[in-house]
């Protein structure tokens, strides 16, 4: 079995779940500034907020594997990539879905076509793309050196996507479009010390179901190979 | 006469200012913490979460087993 030990460990899973467990209670416990508008929803900076971070890491992760894979040849490389991409794409759903919830309180709609908000959607259709081109290919090699090559790109684009071109025009997210970002409230005094927390937590939490769905997918290879003898395997999409 | 009704009058608005208190009268959940009803959101959240761990810990010994068997048929002679 030549899947990567660190998958393995256990010590940064107890982290994980001490991390998130930090950021449920003290999530709601700790105060907060009383600010307009936002009130109590201001809490949703250790919710929603990581789920972003968690996908632009999940997703690093994802093009580091792919590019593993174009180096060394090993499928297991490109297994993780794409289960890395996967719950990089499931964090985005999560924070797509949570912003809307969070909009519609703070700005009276669910969705503005605010530039941070399109940007974000077009990030996440690229990596749909992702999958859509995965599953289309049946031959496994071909699969995997497509896939490796596209998470590459797909992932050079996502970057300047999500970060530079909201900071170009106007927006109502903070931090964009001449709006002060959350360091002009009070991310300086206690939101940082949950917020900081949050983002690991939720990041190794991804990471964890990551290497649960690497490991499925990898066994899940090896057991038919190991069965059929053959090299061509047409059964399990991944 | 000009200047002093001008001047009256900038400071009966920069009194007024001040009658506005540094403590901001947002709502906060304050009632939620006073009658201990945060409480029970927080119980809720750590159930969820609860669920998906031991979701992830079932898994992940499902995993170690199916491995362990893998690499012995893997290694032994067919």
């Amino acid at each position: 079995m030549t899947t990567n030990n660190w998958m393995r460990k256990w010590w940064w899973k107890v982290l994980a779940i001490l991390l998130m467990l930090f950021t449920i209670v003290m999530g709601m416990m700790a105060t907060v500034p009383a600010l307009p508008i936002l009130h109590e929803t201001i809490r949703n900076l250790y919710y929603h907020v990581p789920m972003w971070f968690g996908m632009t890491l999940m997703l690093l992760f994802g093009m580091i594997y792919s590019i593993k894979y174009l180096r060394n040849g090993r499928m297991e490389d490109d297994i993780i990539a794409a289960s890395f991409t996967k719950v990089g794409l499931l964090f985005g759903c999560c924070g797509i879905t949570t912003g809307m919830i969070w909009a519609q309180s703070t700005w009276g709609v669910f969705w503005n076509n605010d530039p941070k908000e399109n940007a974000a959607a077009v990030g996440l259709l690229l990596y749909f793309a992702y999958f859509v081109l995965r599953n289309s290919l049946d031959d496994l090699d071909k699969r995997a050196r497509v896939s490796s090559v596209a998470n590459i790109i797909f992932y050079i684009t996502f970057i300047p996507i999500i970060f530079i071109v909201p900071r170009l025009t106007d927006s109502l997210h903070p931090g964009n479009g001449g709006n002060p970002g959350f360091n002009a409230y009070d991310l300086d005094s206690n939101m940082r010390m949950v917020f900081y927390p949050a983002v690991i937590g939720w990041t190794l939490l991804g990471t964890w179901i990551t290497t649960i769905i690497s490991r499925t997918d990898i066994i899940n290879r090896e057991y038919h190979f190991s069965m059929n003898n053959s090299s061509q395997q047409l059964d399990s999409k991944l | 006469m000009k200047k002093i009704i001008s001047f009256i009058l900038l400071q009966i608005i920069a009194i007024s200012a001040f009658a506005q208190r540094p403590e901001s009268s947002v709502e906060m959940a304050d009632l939620m913490r006073s009658n201990g009803k945060i409480y029970v959101v927080i119980a809720v959240l750590l159930t969820i979460f609860a669920a998906l761990l031991l979701f992830l810990i079932s898994q992940e010994m499902k995993l170690k087993r199916m491995e362990k068997k893998l690499n012995e048929h893997i290694s032994n002679p067919k």
